[in-house]
């Protein structure tokens, strides 16, 4: 099998030009087939860029409308998580695009230290992550039936962020349950942006697993940088999502 | 049958290697900007703390975009496809927002 197809091959590229194996044949260069399918990247991000863009705008026009139950709920989440978080995603952002010049260059061993240095963080991101949401969890702040205000119709019920936040006053019932709605918001977001970096982390131990074996190092790096254009664009989303839900309530 | 691609004119667009000190350099201006935007926050400039905020984030973005992305040294049609793309996205938004924010303003 694997010989005729061989013969076939030779047969073939004595009348046409000759190219890399890993360049599909209806591309006249390697370069022409790496931008099409960079493009097609661009296209499909863009559609995730829309995506989270409804997010965001939903948020902002409750934000206006509830906006004392969005400053309240907003006072739950700890600024030195969220400070972590972008730290470990912005350091990974930078580790992925060093390997996507590792690959570049063939240098094998860096690539994989580069994935698996992604792949670490990402991780890393994820627990933080869990952290938080666990702390939600305990405090009845996940949306559902179990929603409590009680932190929010009196503030000294919850002393950790009553001291950090000593002048927020008590809302009343109408706006306190307005709060559900930031938080629903927040998992929306925080989580669909989960849900994207345990895709990119699933991808990224395929791809050490490939890497170790050589591949990409040969000079096709397309799925490296591709991939990498993912794994910035979540880092993206992050860098939006940090100060809109994190930063901009504080006062 | 090399000739076939037409020598130096060709459409396609150089492959570029982005050199790791670029990296390095965006890499420290992230840092920094995620440092200002998180002490900005711990002072009270009433409306203009958001209006900050965003304005460090859409930095960063752009830094990202451009050079994490690769979109700087990139083929026209490339950025031609993002810029059109960004360019819909705050049309989008922009016009839902004014929508919203201009019509039964405080009567909800």
């Amino acid at each position: 099998m694997s010989d005729s197809t061989a013969i076939a091959h030779g047969k073939a590229d004595a009348s046409h030009h000759e190219h890399p194996p890993y360049q599909r044949h209806h591309f006249e260069t390697y370069a022409q087939q790496n931008d099409a399918t960079n493009f097609a990247m661009w296209l499909f991000l863009l559609t995730e860029i829309m995506f989270f863009g409804g997010l965001f705008t939903a948020y902002l026009i409750y934000r206006n409308w509830y906006y004392p139950a969005f400053v309240a709920a907003s006072h739950q989440l700890d600024i030195f998580w969220g400070s972590l978080n972008t730290l470990l995603l912005i350091t990974s952002s930078f580790t992925m695009a060093m390997g996507v010049w590792c690959a570049e260059l063939r240098k094998k061993s860096g690539l994989v230290l580069c994935l698996t240095l992604t792949f670490i963080l990402g991780l890393g991101f994820l627990g933080v992550k869990t952290v938080e949401y666990r702390e939600k969890w305990e405090k009845h702040h996940i949306p559902g039936l179990h929603y409590s205000v009680s932190s929010f119709v009196d503030p000294a019920s919850d002393p950790e962020v009553h001291d950090k936040y000593p002048k927020d006053q008590p809302l009343s019932l109408d706006m306190a349950r307005h709060t559900e709605l930031y938080f629903f918001l927040y998992f929306a977001m925080t989580g669909m942006h989960a849900v994207h970096m345990i895709i990119g982390i699933v991808i990224l131990a395929f791809m050490i697993a490939r890497a170790q074996a050589g591949a990409y190092t040969t000079g096709h790096v397309t799925f490296v940088e591709n991939f990498g254009l993912y794994w910035h664009f979540v880092d993206i989303v992050w860098i939006f999502l940090f100060p809109l839900l994190y930063l901009i309530s504080r006062h | 049958m090399t000739e076939v691609q037409g020598g130096p004119e060709q459409h396609e667009h150089e492959h570029h290697i982005v050199s790791p000190v670029i990296y390095v350099i965006i890499l420290c201006a992230l840092l920094v900007g995620t440092a200002l935007t998180v002490w900005a926050s711990f002072i009270d400039l009433g409306p203009f703390n958001p209006i900050i905020a965003l304005a460090i984030a859409c930095t960063k973005a752009v830094l990202v975009v451009l050079f994490f992305m690769h979109v700087k040294y990139s083929s026209k049609l490339t950025k031609l496809t993002v810029g059109a793309g960004f360019f819909t996205f705050l049309v989008l938004i922009g016009m839902t927002l004014a929508d919203y924010f201009t019509r039964a303003w405080g009567r909800w």
